[in-house]
């Protein structure tokens, strides 16, 4: 679908590229942990709470670990639960609402119903009872977290479809006896890709919050494991006393994942718009 | 006419909640009694329980009914007030508890909501009055990644500053001493003004601004859009133009450009509800605010199934009926609605 030409436009555009260019930092951190990090994220590196140095650039935590390592490998555990959550309530979110809209029908009123009760409700909150529910874990979190985001996609997928389906080329394929999945995914969902793109962006940099506040309640993994938000948990009652590197490592690291993902949002639907007009 | 008309309308809506409500409770009942487990297990977090103490307390819980009759029992009970008991601190009634922390959730949005708007608003306002483009593209783009901050690191990092290095505002909690004050709605601030106790007031007020100003930060983005965008469209209007040819002042054409941005502002309110309420949990369980949010963390680390469930459902309601609100207020003010 994507020319080479476009691409270039596409990165040309100030906010993707500065977007992906955040993204694939955290991504590349993720992967090559084990190169990067300078010593292990479980076992003391030194001394307790020692401020950045030249030895340990982050500083150490209350039990000596090196901060700059967890926050290295927390990238694993962040990026590994908002991408299946993701794909998770993406994939079934466009699912439904591709069938709910092209079917219609009582099928389409009650799933948009139960769908938009779910999305008027505090997604924060639906995700914290869902992972009770389901027992603290890193994919219990995950799933949690794809429950609560399924209507996002839903709505925006559904209301894209009723604004195809009456066109004449859907009801020429429809006249020519083409099966319905086959209209489906062949005539509609090509369609609804660009907008799908700005919502998924979107959404990572929601589910990445998400993701943080689970584990700022223990919701997702066990400790030593490195994870941002759990880490910012276990060391407030430091950080009030004044060792202030312990939070704000992992208070940056996670807003400014978010930020990749919110800015590459922000700039395909400027693609969309600009090329609308 | 119109009044059986918008009666009618409000009825609807009105009635429009009970199955967004129900279907939030099937929701959450599938998810925390349909499941496999056994919920007392799971709160008491412990497996060495001799059997017959086992099988009394789940008697005692109602557990040991089928689950369509816990389902429909718990609804019942709900509909007379009766949110059931906590399974952690036996015999507790969970509305109380409710009643309890529920205005304090209730002082901290309102607040929190104002500073949103002067935030929020102010900015928008400040970045349709800047001539530069540079300006307004800070501002926009600004709207759009605040929602980022992670409330808990920007809420640590103010009370290190004001509290710990500044000395000027508590950590934590509503008020300093809590003995001599008998509150009446149970809005602090509030309660202190109707008792007109200026003292207990300002405490009150401390206590209140940096969860109000964290939260508040956080949920001011649409409102700087809105602002700006609206204001820029507005001044681009034929109205405008026409105040221009009648040589108005410019600061009057701003003031009456800006009263016409306030109702998309207002409604917007509405919206922002649900996001408001997400943050009250993480904001309560950072500055030790005894709200909801608070209260759902707390069930939440002893998993009382029972008190979470009843939590969900207040929640639901509370959304429900603000957004009730919204689109009643939405009608008298914009006539076109149908209703």
């Amino acid at each position: 679908m994507m020319r080479a030409q476009s691409i270039f436009t596409i990165l040309k555009n100030k906010y993707i590229s500065t977007g992906l260019i955040i993204v694939l930092v955290f991504v590349f951190m993720a992967i090559l942990a084990d190169i990067i990090s300078l010593y292990s994220p479980v076992d003391p590196a030194g001394p307790p709470l020692q401020p950045p140095s030249r030895d340990y650039f982050m500083g150490t935590d209350n039990l000596g670990r090196d901060v700059f390592s967890r926050i290295v490998y927390g990238s694993r555990i962040m990026l590994m639960i908002v991408a299946i959550a993701v794909a998770m309530s993406g994939a079934i979110g466009t699912m439904l609402g591709l069938i709910s809209g092209y079917l219609g029908g009582l099928l389409d009123r009650v799933l948009s119903f139960i769908m938009d009760s779910i999305y008027a409700f505090p997604s924060l909150i639906l995700a914290i009872s869902l992972s009770v529910a389901l027992g603290a874990s890193p994919i219990n979190a995950a799933i949690a977290i794809a429950v609560v985001y399924v209507p996002t996609y839903f709505r925006m997928v559904r209301g894209q479809v009723l604004s195809i389906k009456n066109e004449t080329y859907i009801e020429m394929a429809k006249a020519l006896g083409l099966p319905s999945i086959r209209i489906v995914l062949k005539h509609i969902l090509p369609h609804v890709t660009r907008t799908l793109m700005v919502v998924f962006s979107m959404n990572s940099a929601d589910a990445i919050l998400t993701e943080a506040a689970l584990s700022f309640m223990g919701l997702t993994v066990q400790p030593p494991t490195p994870d941002w938000g759990f880490d910012l948990y276990k060391g407030r009652g430091f950080i009030l006393l004044g060792y202030w590197w312990i939070m704000l490592f992992p208070g940056l690291s996670i807003p400014l994942l978010a930020v990749g993902f919110a800015l590459i949002s922000e700039g395909v639907s400027t693609l969309i718009t600009a090329r609308k007009r | 006419m119109l009044k059986v008309g918008l009666l009618r309308y409000t009825a609807i809506r009105a009635l429009m909640i009970i199955p967004t409500v129900l279907i939030l409770y099937t929701l959450v009942f599938i998810v925390l009694r349909v499941l496999p487990g056994n919920p007392v297990l799971a709160a008491l977090g412990t497996k060495n329980i001799p059997e017959e103490q086992l099988q009394a307390l789940m008697r005692e819980l109602g557990l040991d009914k089928p689950l369509y009759v816990q389902y429909f029992d718990y609804l019942v009970n709900f509909i007379k007030g009766d949110m059931g008991k906590s399974m952690i601190i036996r015999g507790r009634p969970i509305a109380s508890d409710i009643v309890d922390k529920l205005p304090a959730t209730l002082e901290l949005s309102i607040w929190s909501i104002i500073f949103s708007l002067i935030i929020g608003v102010g900015l928008g306002y400040l970045g349709a009055r800047a001539r530069s483009d540079r300006v307004k593209a800070i501002i926009r783009l600004t709207g759009s990644i605040v929602f980022v901050i992670f409330i808990p690191a920007l809420g640590l990092s103010l009370q290190l500053l004001f509290s710990k290095y500044l000395g000027l505002l508590p950590t934590g909690g509503r008020l300093s001493t809590t003995g001599y004050f008998k509150p009446i709605t149970g809005i602090y601030t509030l309660d202190a003004l109707l008792r007109l106790d200026i003292p207990v007031f300002i405490d009150a007020l401390k206590h209140i601004v940096l969860p109000a100003l964290t939260l508040g930060l956080v949920i001011s983005g649409p409102y700087m859009r809105l602002t700006l965008n609206n204001m820029e469209e507005i001044m681009e209007s034929k109205m405008i133009e026409a105040y221009r040819a009648r040589g108005v002042r410019d600061s009057k054409i701003l003031r009456h450009a800006f009263r016409h941005v306030l109702v998309p502002v207002t409604t917007y309110t509405g919206l922002q509800f649900s996001l408001l309420m997400g943050g009250a949990v993480l904001t309560e369980t950072t500055f030790n605010w005894p709200g909801i949010g608070t209260y759902l963390v707390d069930k939440v680390m002893y998993r009382d199934y029972t008190a979470i469930q009843a939590v969900i459902i207040i929640f639901a309601i509370i959304v429900g009926l603000t957004s009730l609100i919204v689109d009643i207020l939405y009608a008298l003010i914009d006539p076109r609605v149908r209703y």
